[in-house]
Formats: structure tokens, C-alpha cells, sequence
């Protein structure tokens, strides 16, 4: 067993674990985090992606031990205090970007790693941006459409870009005050 | 305005985009406290008999509580044909392997350990000597018997469908042209993301609960049932989260029934996930039908005759996908009036996975034979496939029209849809590009596929017990409500199309009701989803019960209000029932559940399965150079009905055209002449990534059915079963002008180059449809090629 001291969605945690234990299955049992999903063997899926310090990483293919001292943040960590939901987040459930929904905390931890390293991506820099992570459900069109909507409402102001962790993001997201576009659709 | 036909956002996103889904792997529940884990050992080798296996090693290894084989599963039953009478009887086997392993992935241990690291570690400590026997991989070898899967069956054959010495050897006679085309319809894998998984816990009662990913719980409760040898009633199933199915996660599977045994027999309870190498290749794989078409007609293209005759691969143990010609045969004609049309098939078992169902499940593979057939029909008489397909489809029909082959259309007008999708790609712009391109000769060629199609949902068991479902509606006292359903959503998005259709009737927001289903014991009949049943059965029950419920409503709202129910009004906005004339004296739907429940259960029952139909057109670009093929564009008619939630509808939409094209262009579950799976990965198996489709066009086109009060069709399966041929059809559209007549998919880079390859060899461009020759009468020229080798 070793000992390893990392920041889990701003909350700071020691623990003892196996060497050999994955940061996938340190979230899952460790932390009881479990959006992220693991969909393979093969680091091909991307259904595990979380952010390690800001960049997003496959956690299936990292040893908890390699990410000690680092700040983690997975789907749970994205909305804000209040629950409100991180402009990525809302862009999926707006656009229709996710159906069965095993592959969408990574789809949406993936995003907000590309949208920080390029926050105004064309159509081909998403699909490209989002090679490596597979989706059996959507056709991957309207998770395109929600990357890009994103990516308008960050231009808008909506989210810090240019490689701000996705904390001061999500807070920042907060701090708009955007409408709840979420309930404006569902009938009173 | 009413909320039908609206794009209301899912009411079921905000979870699954935070703390995520709740799958299989994720329950956490006091029933599966200290739950032990469970491991499969699989066959390394695709046919081999089993000398003897050897546990000791793994039992002593860290961790390890117990390993059983099949001599330990004795008391359960063995496994025959899962539909009574439509396979080989004597094709039967036990939940593991006993003395004979027929695929690679073929389970011959399980090992069982605290933790599920110690039992990756531990199933490597089994040892089983395997004494290898011939593979059968190949159709054809498999279909000569020369080496037998099961000698108690004494063949190969899992079951015919027509007998192929009945076909009409004049079928063909008056036809001026006549092609025949070997097609393979070729194998994949489902791979859903969320691979397979199930929990166990048995209770002091003596009951079951199982948590399985699955389709429909009440047909897995059944099936976990059989394989174990329980009466139901032992037996409750809970469906966690799905993360996708795509066909292949109805019912259960003998892991599934081993975790539950394994939990009785350790006394504590059992879990198991497994990997995605075990997904690729012992969950149930799809298509791998190989089919000769034959058609025949006039030079004017009117098609007169059309063959399908189909070789379907079982896998090792026939399963549902043994029994799927039956629906390709069912839809050979497809959306044509076809004067003569004939169709058989048999089903071979081969040392490979077995073969399920998988998004379409039969009627894709009927919509590519008959696409392609006229494909090639028209490349023979030199006429464009637009043309030829208008000239042979039916014409528009309201009233319920029965194919020759036994099918039940319930409304149609497929050159409409024709036209629009012809209209919304601009084909005859298309067309002048493409002749631009061909003319200059340019290295990457345009080409544009076709695939009208028509496809069958909502299937019931018969026309003697039409199609039914049943729903339970339930308005509290403050105001809210709650959905049972016998459906099974896992990703449809049911949760908030059902809860859009109470809200309708009941006039309580979409987000204050709650959609229940997937617990047996709560729920213990359904019909799960699959064969995009789900809207026009299970949604119409929703429908109907909202329905029923305001009239049981009513009576109580009339002894309130001192009122003949006669008098009153249900006023949807205020969710209330007024006294006509007086809208004062009102009492709201909630009050009148706070003395006594207020719910309603009923059935809805259709009177068959419908008929949604459309046309896709694909546009690709194919470098003739290296083979390699650019999706450019996919334009699509889906005619499903009426559209509850376009977002939704779409959704459906984008992922089948998604699903079709990667078959058409990229994905193959392949096995070497040995039974070896080379595609056993995601890093091996090319699943479609984000990079290889466009963005899709979708038309709209909505005929309302008479056959649900909703007027909807099914629209999960359109995409795989228009696109996929659509997508073929392009390709080798592309470079028909080369002396191309036919690729099988996946129409990789490789076999593009190839088919280019040999026909230049042959000769280069084929001479265009000559009218001479003259080959009318009795004596049809049959063409026949297969422009690619293996």
C-alpha cells in the first residue's frame, strides 16, 4: 500500500492505496465517484475522462500514485455549489448530446479540456478534438452541436477559457448568472 | 398549444450529466453488501475438446473463494432453443462448457474472489487442457458438415426457412436482363458502452433480486428463470441504468445465471462485470448473413423478379440470431410491387460467437440485399437507380395492404419520399458533379447511394395476439405523478416522452412526473423496448390511462363540486375539473387523490405492427487512388408518424445513421481461418469514431398511423436499416464508371482499391447497357461477379 495525497473536486483526501490501483477505480471506490464510466480495456473509449490539473486525461490509463499531489476534477466536481449546471453540462442537455448517457461525463470532461486549449473550434477541430472519445448512441451530431454551443456561450462570456482549471470555470459559469435555459422549455 | 409534437428538453439529462448514470456497476444497495466477485475463464480456442480442468492453482491464489466448473452446475438445466421448434432441438449445451468448447470466449470456469483485481489475477491460475478440433469459420464448410459441431445434432444446420427445391427454376424467364450478386451482410458487434454486468442477492425468503442491464426486465426475469430452473414468481429482476443495448441485451445471459447461482451457492452476494474483451466476444454479435440476390426485368426497369437466398451464421449456439432470416424474408419485397419474388433461408452454426440481435435485427439485412439488387439492375440496364426505384414502388396506400410474403403494410407513399430526399441532397446537382468529376477524371470521385426502405415495429407474437402494453398513472395529492411502464428505456429518452403525453391529458408539468420501470416486482409485465416498439404500444398506454384516469377522476370530481359529471369540465391548464358555466366552482386533479389513491392500470393493444418507411441518400467521396472513402453527406426521409419530441425523434435518427454507415464503411468483427478473433479490442474493432461521419440532413416527412391514437411509428432502427445500404450503394457508385459492380462491406480503403484493381484487370469500364443483344425470352443472361477476393 502507498500513501497518496490528492485534491478530488477541490476537496483535499489521503489515502492508502495499491500501487497498481487506477485512478479510475480510485474515484469509483475510493470516492464513490462514479460518473466516470470505463468502457474499455484499450484506452479507446474515453468514457473515464476526468481532469488532472486542468487537462483532460483517460483515468483508466493513470495510476492513482502518478496523480498524487494533483488536482482531479470529474462530472460530479463540473456544476456549481448551487447545482446549477456548467455551461458545458447545460449544452448537452440542450442540444440533445447525450441518450443512454454511459459515455457523457467523459464526453463532457473531454470538452471542457478541448475548450480550454481551443476555445473557438470549428466543426472539424470538435470531431477531431473528440477522437477519442466513443459514443454508440448520438451519431456523435448532437454532441458536435452542444461542443460548439459551448463554445458560443464561452465566447459570450459564459466560461474563463485559455486553460483556466475547470473549478475557476464552473464558478465562473456560476458567476454569469445565466438564464436556466433548462427550464424554459419544460411546460409550466 | 399542446406540449405533443414539441422539442422538450429530457427531464433525465441533469443526472446523467453530473453524478452520471446509476449502471449496473454503479448500485450500491444493502443487498449487495460484501457482494463477492465473479470471473469467467474463456476459451482461448475456437473448437477444442476439454481434457480436464485444473482449479487448484487459482483456489490458492490471494483472494479466491471458490471456482466452479460445469460438473459444479449440474441441478441447472441445460439450454436448448430459445424459440421452441425453430432450431435444431439437438443443438443444446450447459450454462459452461462440459466436455467441448466451440468459440473462443466459450466460459469453462468461473472463479470467485473478494476483490476484482484478485480475480483478474486468479483466472490465470486455471488450467484447462484443451485438445484442439477443426475451426468452422467459413459458411460453406460449416453447410457441408465435413466436421460437426454438435454430434448429438449430426449437422450444422440450426434450421431452414423455405425450402430451397421449391424455388421456381422459370422465376426468370421473361426477363431481359437478369444479375445475380453473392452479398455478405457482414458480422458486427453491438458494443454498447456500458459492456455486461449483473448483481445477485438472494433473500431469507428464498427469492432472487438480480440487477441486470437489459431490455425489457419482465423477459430477462423469464429467461433468468429458465436457466436456472425457478418458477418466476423466485425471481425479481432490477433494471439499473443502460448504457445502450442496441438488441443485444434483451433477456438474459448464462453469465447472468451462473452470478445468481454462485451467490445461492456461497451464500452471500455476487457480482460481475465484464471486460471489454469479454464484451467483443461473448456478447451476441450481429448480421453475418451471406445472401445471393437474383433480379430480373425489362429494359424499361420494371423489375419482374427478385431471389434472396440466405445463408445465416448461428455462431456456436443458435440464439436469436439463428432465427432472424425469418424477418428478412418477411420484408424481401421492401417498399416494391414486385410481380414474382421468392426468398429462403438456412441457418449454420461455425466455432464463433453466437449471433443476436443488433439495431434492426433481420430488416436491414433484407433493405441491403434488395437495395443493391436494384443498384445492380439499374448499373445493368444503364439507368439511374433513382429512376428504377420510382418506376418499381408502390404506389401510395391508406388502407392496410398484405405482401406476398405475409406482411401487413399499414399505410404508405414511398415515392414521396423518394422525392423529397432526392429533392433535399439536390440529387440532379449531384448527379452534374459527379459528371464533371468523371468526365476530368479526377482522382476522387463523387458517388451517391440510394436505399428506399420500409421496415416493420411494433411486432407482436402473431396477428392472433396483436401487439399490447400496459401502463400505471398515478396522481399524488400535491400535485405531482407517477408513471409505470412496461417499456425499458435505455437512452430513448421515455422518461420524458411519456411523462409529455400524461402531462397532456393531465395537465401537470412535465417535470413533476416521475416514469417508474424496470423492477419486476413492481412492474411484472411489460414488454421491454426493442423493434422500436415502444412509443406506439407503451406510450399509448400511457396515453390511454391518463385518459381513463380523468374519467375516475371526474366521478370523484362530481361528488365534490355537488355536480352531475356530465357538467363538468377537465380544464388542462388548471389541471382541475370546473362545473360548465362556472369555472369558479373548480377542484383540482391533486385534491381528489388526498381521500383515496387515484390510478389507473390499463393495456393498450394495437391492432398489428406498422410500417415506417423512407429514403436515404449518401454522398461520399472515394479516392481512387488509395481506396479510401469520405462520408461527405447523408440525407434522409424517415417516415415514422407522428413526432412526439423532435429532439428526441432525431436523436434516434442520427445514431442509426451513425450505426449504418460504420457498418457500411468500417466495422467487421473478423475471425482468421482458425476461429481467432483479430477485433477483440477497441483498438482493434474500428468503432466509429467522430471523425468518420458528417453531420446529418434530416427531412421531415410525418404520416400519422391509424393504428394508435398517437399516430406514431417506430423510429429507433430507420438509421441502420436505410443507411447502411445507402452508404454501400455510394461507394460503389463512385466508381461504377471503372468497371465496379459490386463491393462488400465494409468498403474499407483496401477492398475499394482492390474491386478497382480487378476491374481494370478485367478490362477497365464496362461497355454501357447495350439494348442489343437481345436476350429476352428463355434463355436470361445471368451476369454474376464478385469483384473482390476474400
Amino acid at each position: 500500500m502507498m500513501r497518496v495525497e490528492l485534491t478530488v473536486n477541490g476537496e483535499r483526501r489521503s489515502d492508502d492505496v495499491e500501487p497498481r490501483l487506477l485512478l479510475v477505480h480510485y474515484l469509483r471506490e475510493t470516492c464513490g465517484l462514479r460518473a466516470a464510466n470505463v468502457g474499455c480495456d484499450t484506452t479507446s473509449c474515453g468514457a473515464c475522462t476526468v481532469l488532472l490539473n486542468g487537462a483532460s486525461v483517460k483515468s483508466c490509463t493513470i495510476l492513482t500514485v502518478q496523480a498524487a499531489g494533483g488536482e482531479v476534477t470529474t462530472a460530479e466536481g463540473l456544476a456549481a455549489a448551487d447545482g446549477e449546471l456548467h455551461p458545458v453540462q447545460r449544452a448537452f442537455r440542450q442540444e440533445h448530446g447525450l441518450q443512454c448517457g454511459f459515455c457523457t461525463p467523459g464526453m463532457v470532461m473531454a470538452t471542457v479540456g478541448l475548450l480550454a486549449e481551443n476555445p473557438h473550434p470549428t466543426e472539424k477541430q470538435v470531431r477531431e478534438g473528440l477522437e477519442g472519445n466513443l459514443c454508440r448512441c448520438t451519431g456523435y451530431h448532437n454532441i458536435v452541436r452542444a461542443v460548439l454551443a459551448a463554445a458560443g456561450e464561452a465566447s459570450a462570456g459564459g466560461v474563463s477559457a485559455g486553460g483556466a482549471s475547470a473549478v475557476s470555470g464552473a464558478s465562473a459559469a456560476a458567476g454569469a448568472g445565466s438564464a436556466n435555459a433548462a427550464g424554459e422549455q419544460v411546460r409550466p | 398549444m399542446s406540449i405533443l409534437g414539441t422539442r422538450v428538453l429530457r427531464i433525465e439529462d441533469p443526472r446523467f450529466l453530473t453524478t452520471g448514470g446509476v449502471y449496473t456497476e454503479d448500485v450500491v444497495d444493502d443487498r449487495l453488501t460484501g457482494a463477492c466477485h465473479v470471473f469467467f475463464v474463456r476459451s482461448p480456442i475456437a473448437h477444442a475438446r476439454i481434457g480436464g480442468i485444473d482449479v487448484s492453482g487459482a483456489l490458492s491464489a490471494p483472494g479466491v473463494i471458490a471456482a466452479f466448473t460445469a460438473a459444479d452446475l449440474a441441478d441447472l438445466p441445460d439450454i436448448g432453443p430459445m424459440m421452441a421448434g425453430l432450431t435444431n432441438e439437438r443443438m443444446r449445451h450447459r450454462l459452461l462448457a462440459t466436455d467441448v468448447v466451440r468459440y473462443v470466449g466459450d466460459a469453462v470456469a468461473a472463479v470467485v474472489t473478494e476483490e476484482p483485481y484478485q480475480g483478474e489475477d486468479a483466472m490465470e491460475l486455471v488450467d484447462v487442457d484443451y485438445e484442439p478440433l477443426p475451426a468452422v469459420v467459413d459458411l460453406a464448410a460449416a453447410e457441408s458438415d465435413e466436421v460437426i459441431l454438435f454430434e448429438e445434432a449430426g449437422t450444422n444446420i440450426a434450421a431452414n426457412f423455405g425450402d430451397p427445391a421449391t424455388l421456381d427454376e422459370h422465376l426468370f424467364d421473361d426477363c431481359e436482363a437478369v444479375v445475380r450478386q453473392t452479398i455478405m451482410n457482414q458480422r458486427v458487434a453491438p458494443a454498447p458502452m456500458e459492456v455486461r454486468a449483473g448483481a445477485a442477492a438472494w433473500g431469507e425468503d428464498g427469492r432472487l433480486t438480480a440487477w441486470i442491464p437489459n431490455q425489457g426486465a419482465q423477459g430477462t426475469r423469464s429467461g433468468l428463470a429458465g436457466l436456472l430452473g425457478l418458477p418466476e414468481e423466485q425471481v425479481r429482476v432490477i433494471t439499473p441504468d443502460v448504457g445502450g443495448a442496441f438488441g443485444a441485451k434483451f433477456g438474459a445471459d448464462p453469465e447472468h445465471a451462473i452470478v445468481a447461482w454462485v451467490a445461492r451457492q456461497l451464500g452471500r452476494p455476487a457480482r460481475w462485470t465484464e471486460t471489454r474483451y469479454e464484451n467483443l466476444i461473448a456478447m451476441t454479435h450481429g448480421r453475418a448473413q451471406q445472401q445471393t440476390v437474383t433480379i430480373g426485368g425489362s429494359r424499361d426497369g420494371t423489375v419482374q423478379a427478385y431471389r434472396l437466398e440466405i445463408l445465416q451464421d448461428s455462431g456456436a449456439y443458435p440464439r436469436i440470431g439463428a432465427i432472424l432470416p425469418f424477418l428478412t424474408i418477411l420484408m424481401t419485397p421492401g417498399p416494391y410491387a414486385l410481380p414474382r419474388a421468392e426468398a429462403v433461408a438456412r441457418t449454420v452454426v461455425t466455432t464463433t460467437t453466437p449471433l443476436g440481435a443488433y439495431r434492426g435485427a433481420g430488416r436491414p439485412e433484407a433493405t441491403a440485399a434488395i437495395e443493391r439488387a436494384m443498384d445492380l439492375f439499374a448499373a445493368e440496364i444503364g439507368m439511374d437507380p433513382a429512376d428504377v426505384r420510382r418506376r418499381n414502388l408502390l404506389p401510395p396506400f391508406t388502407e392496410p395492404q398484405r405482401t406476398a410474403f405475409g406482411a401487413l403494410y399499414d399505410s404508405g407513399d414511398y415515392v414521396v419520399a423518394l422525392d423529397k430526399a432526392l429533392a433535399a441532397a439536390d440529387y440532379a446537382g449531384l448527379r452534374k458533379e459527379q459528371a464533371g468529376r468523371r468526365e476530368r477524371g479526377e482522382a476522387v470521385q463523387l458517388g451517391i447511394g440510394l436505399a428506399s426502405y420500409v421496415e416493420i415495429t411494433g411486432m407482436g407474437d402473431g396477428e392472433e395476439s396483436p401487439p399490447e402494453e400496459n401502463a400505471t398513472v398515478e396522481v399524488h395529492s400535491d400535485g405531482s405523478a407517477t408513471i409505470l411502464t412496461g417499456t425499458s428505456p435505455h437512452g430513448q429518452g421515455h422518461a420524458t416522452a411519456w411523462a409529455m403525453l400524461a402531462s397532456d391529458k393531465l395537465g401537470i408539468p412535465v417535470d413533476r412526473i416521475t416514469l417508474k420501470w424496470g423492477d419486476t416486482d413492481l412492474i411484472p409485465e411489460g414488454g421491454g423496448t426493442g423493434g422500436s416498439r415502444s412509443l406506439q404500444h407503451g406510450g399509448a398506454a400511457v396515453q390511454q390511462a391518463s385518459a381513463e384516469l380523468i374519467e375516475l377522476a371526474r366521478a370523484r370530481a362530481a361528488a365534490a363540486l355537488e355536480a352531475s359529471p356530465a357538467d363538468l369540465v377537465f380544464d388542462v391548464d388548471r389541471s382541475a375539473f370546473a362545473v360548465a358555466g362556472d369555472p369558479e366552482a373548480a377542484v383540482p386533479l391533486a385534491r381528489l387523490a388526498e381521500a383515496e389513491r387515484l390510478l389507473v392500470r390499463t393495456v393498450f393493444s394495437a391492432p398489428g405492427a406498422t410500417f415506417p418507411f423512407g429514403t436515404h441518400v449518401a454522398v461520399v467521396e472515394v479516392d481512387t487512388e488509395t481506396g479510401k472513402v469520405t462520408l461527405r453527406q447523408m440525407v434522409t426521409v424517415d417516415d415514422a408518424g407522428f413526432v412526439l419530441n423532435p429532439l428526441l425523434a432525431e436523436g434516434q435518427r442520427h445514431g442509426g445513421i451513425a450505426q449504418g454507415a460504420a457498418q457500411a464503411l468500417l466495422e467487421e468483427f473478423v475471425y482468421d481461418a482458425d476461429g481467432n478473433p483479430l477485433t477483440a479490442s477497441f483498438a482493434d474493432y474500428p468503432f466509429l469514431s467522430a471523425t468518420e461521419v458528417p453531420s446529418f440532413d434530416l427531412a421531415d416527412m410525418a404520416t400519422r398511423t391509424s393504428y394508435n391514437p398517437i399516430g406514431a411509428k417506430g423510429i429507433g432502427e430507420a438509421g441502420t436499416i436505410g443507411a447502411t445500404p445507402a452508404v454501400q450503394n455510394a461507394v460503389i457508385d463512385a466508381v461504377a464508371h471503372l468497371g465496379v459492380r459490386h463491393i462488400d462491406m465494409p468498403t474499407s480503403p483496401q477492398r475499394v482499391w482492390r474491386a478497382l484493381q480487378a476491374a481494370a484487370a478485367s478490362g477497365g469500364p464496362p461497355p454501357t447497357a447495350s439494348p442489343a443483344g437481345g436476350s429476352g425470352g428463355s434463355s436470361p443472361r445471368a451476369s454474376t461477379s464478385r469483384s473482390e477476393g476474400a
